[in-house]
């Protein structure tokens, strides 16, 4: 059983009426600088959470223009020291939820412990770390990690079993990441009947925490279907699609278009 | 339980697991809960032996190597996996894996390939079976590999390119994760050496001890003993090697040396030798030694052998490294080329340059003399007449 945290960002925003527009990018795409400029739009245009990924050499969950940008962020020189530096202030700035995303390696060479501890100085709120499965985490790393208060999200898909559901239910503490469909980050087919099944089979187990649906969502239609019975949604491979179209520039129409 | 096998949490000491998205755990999790039942039941196992016997050609020679011998001082034995059917170990895993896949309902397979060794082992099996087969190579593999790639499209799979990161073995490996993650219901994807999340590393281990089996019973009736002084293997991900080492294990009297690729030598920045260049970490869903950079990133090794041009090794390897149980020792490419030429010309047999790396710590004085001696001479060296043509410039 997850400890329960004293409320943080995430769980202000997931209190808060409607749905909730959460935005993924990688830190360090397209410049390297623009981790924090990027944050500071998102907040301007009303976007309610955001996930800055990590950005990792070999992305396995990962679709190609997440893998793309990862690329190009590390080829900029991003690093996790660096990204820890650039969000040394953005307290000051920026009062959005606030998760780091990424795969376990680089936190493994980190110090799992001195990661978390890092995070929690610069004000992160929460970690996704896809590849660190429910079983390892309690076993191996929940006590290194817990004393930092960082909300562990874990990831559901279409294929998991009512069982291992509830477990992770019962080990969330925030809300639980739900996979649209079988598939890598960025895969662009429909939202269709089988999806809407999925949603609904979902919704009908009341679980504990709100579900925040992520992959495959790019426009205010994909959205508004992600959100029918889910709190929110998620939009990674398609915001980052328009920073390399328009730059940071873009952003604010972007989220206005999403939600009017 | 033996403390060099995998533990019940799919762990080899600290190495091993299953650090998989949530997206595959279905997939991982049926494998795991039915790998050993399946393997164990009869029907299975008589499957497995009658295709070993009769298309792969099981049992596999162990040739005493006697010239080989006289030069080194000692009692050299080859334990031919050149002569398996493919021309290399790879067939062994495959066809395990193949009946594995018809028994868990697959319909459809896929596998990863850098050499292409294991591609052409994935598409023999698949038009044997009449399943559907897509094997993922990187492109830079696909152009240097020519011949492989004809192989497998002739056998009816389709090869597609890995473009991602640096295009080579490890981004064909990612690719194939990922084509799992987008179908994970009707496919098996066939791993082709002992890494990836528990619990591949042991069931490719399973399939591949076959070849210490039958050292055992072979060397008892050549020599009047099953357990020799030492045992080599060259280590890529270390499915040949573990073959070879896996009825030995407990026996710590039998020496385990790992030939590993070292490229133009451990300090050159060209190099594949993990055990001596990597860090604990992650890669395809496994924790074991890998080489990377200080913040985590995966780096390119280099080797002259495609097969041994890995970043990582299998969780099984890194654990016999760290507890001491086995020997690892870097072999440069000169080296082994060294090694591949000296079997040919005092054998008669040309190894893959995979194995050539096995043969070169003889060389290295690895091996005391009157040592009674097994190397595992895991494929044959057709596939390489490039590279031997250009480095001995042969034309
Ligand atoms: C002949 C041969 N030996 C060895 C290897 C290395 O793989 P492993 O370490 O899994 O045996 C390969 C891989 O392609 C190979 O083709």
């Amino acid at each position: 059983m997850a400890e329960t945290q004293s409320q943080n960002r995430i769980h202000q925003a997931l209190e808060k009426p409607g749905k909730l527009l959460s935005i993924y990018y990688t830190a360090g795409f397209p410049n390297l600088e623009d981790t924090v400029p990027i944050l500071e739009e998102l907040q301007a245009a009303g976007a309610d959470m955001v996930e800055i990924g990590l950005p990792f050499s070999d992305p396995l969950a990962d679709g190609p223009t997440i893998q793309e940008s990862s690329t190009r962020a590390l080829r900029n020189g991003m690093h996790t020291e660096l990204l820890f530096e650039q969000l040394k202030d953005v307290r000051k700035t920026v009062d959005l939820p606030l998760i780091l995303m990424g795969y376990f390696n680089p936190v493994l060479q980190y110090g799992v412990e001195a990661f978390c501890r890092k995070c929690k100085e610069v004000g992160i709120d929460g970690l996704i770390l896809p590849d660190l499965p429910l079983e390892i985490y309690q076993r191996d790393y929940q006590h290194l990690m817990a004393p930092y208060g960082l909300s562990m999200v874990f990831l559901i898909s279409p294929q998991t079993g009512e069982a291992r559901i509830r477990q992770i239910d019962a080990a969330s503490d925030s809300f639980i990441y739900m996979v649209s469909s079988a598939s890598t980050t960025g895969v662009q087919d429909q939202f269709g009947q089988g999806q809407d099944a999925y949603f609904d089979r979902i919704h009908a187990m009341e679980l504990k925490h709100p579900q925040v649906v992520g992959f495959g969502i790019s426009d205010a239609q994909s959205f508004q279907k992600a959100t029918r019975t889910a709190k929110g949604a998620i939009i990674g491979s398609a915001f980052i699609r328009l920073l390399e179209r328009e730059g940071l520039g873009g952003i604010r129409n972007f989220i206005e278009n999403i939600r009017p | 339980m033996s403390k060099y096998h995998v533990d019940e949490h799919g762990f080899y000491g600290e190495f091993g697991g299953a650090f998989i998205p949530e997206m595959l755990y279905p997939n991982v999790e049926e494998l795991r809960q039915h790998y050993l039942e399946i393997m164990a039941s009869e029907s299975f196992q008589q499957e497995f032996r009658k295709l070993l016997r009769d298309y792969v050609g099981r049992p596999t020679p162990l040739y005493y190597a006697e010239r080989l011998s006289e030069k080194y001082g000692s009692r050299i034995y080859l334990k031919r996996e050149d002569l398996c059917h493919t021309g290399a170990h790879k067939v062994n895993n495959t066809i395990g894996q193949i009946l594995m896949a018809k028994r868990l309902g697959k319909k459809r397979i896929i596998a990863e390939t850098g050499a292409g060794q294991h591609g052409v082992a994935t598409a023999t099996v698949c038009a044997l079976m009449g399943l559907p087969c897509v094997v993922y190579m990187g492109e830079v593999d696909i152009a240097r590999q020519a011949p492989n790639v004809a192989r497998m499209k002739l056998l009816g799979a389709e090869v597609r390119p890995a473009r991602s990161g640096s295009r080579t073995l490890k981004d064909a490996t990612n690719e194939a994760i990922r084509d799992w993650i987008n179908n994970p219901e009707d496919t098996h994807y066939i791993i082709g050496s002992v890494v990836g999340p528990h619990p591949y590393p042991d069931m490719v281990a399973r399939f591949q001890a076959v070849i210490s089996e039958e050292i055992r019973h072979q060397l008892l009736e050549a020599e009047g003993r099953t357990d020799p002084d030492y045992l080599i293997a060259c280590v890529g991900g270390g499915s040949n090697a573990a073959g070879t080492y896996y009825h030995y294990l407990d026996q710590e009297e039998v020496q385990i040396i790992a030939a590993e690729a070292a490229g133009k030598g451990v300090d050159t920045g060209e190099s594949a030798a993990t055990s001596a260049l990597g860090r604990v970490g992650i890669i395809h869903a496994s924790k074991t030694l890998l080489m990377q950079t200080a913040d985590g990133q995966i780096t390119e090794p280099y080797s002259i052998s495609a097969g041994l041009d890995y970043p990582g090794v299998g969780p099984m390897h890194a654990h016999l490294f760290q507890t001491g149980r086995a020997q690892f020792i870097p072999v440069t490419d000169a080296q082994a080329m060294a090694g591949g030429r000296e079997l040919a010309r005092l054998e008669g047999i040309i190894p893959a340059i995979e194995s050539s790396h096995a043969f070169a710590v003889l060389e290295m004085g690895a091996v005391p003399p009157d040592s009674l001696v097994v190397i595992n001479l895991s494929g044959r060296g057709d596939k390489d007449l490039q590279t031997y043509i250009d480095y001995f410039d042969l034309t």
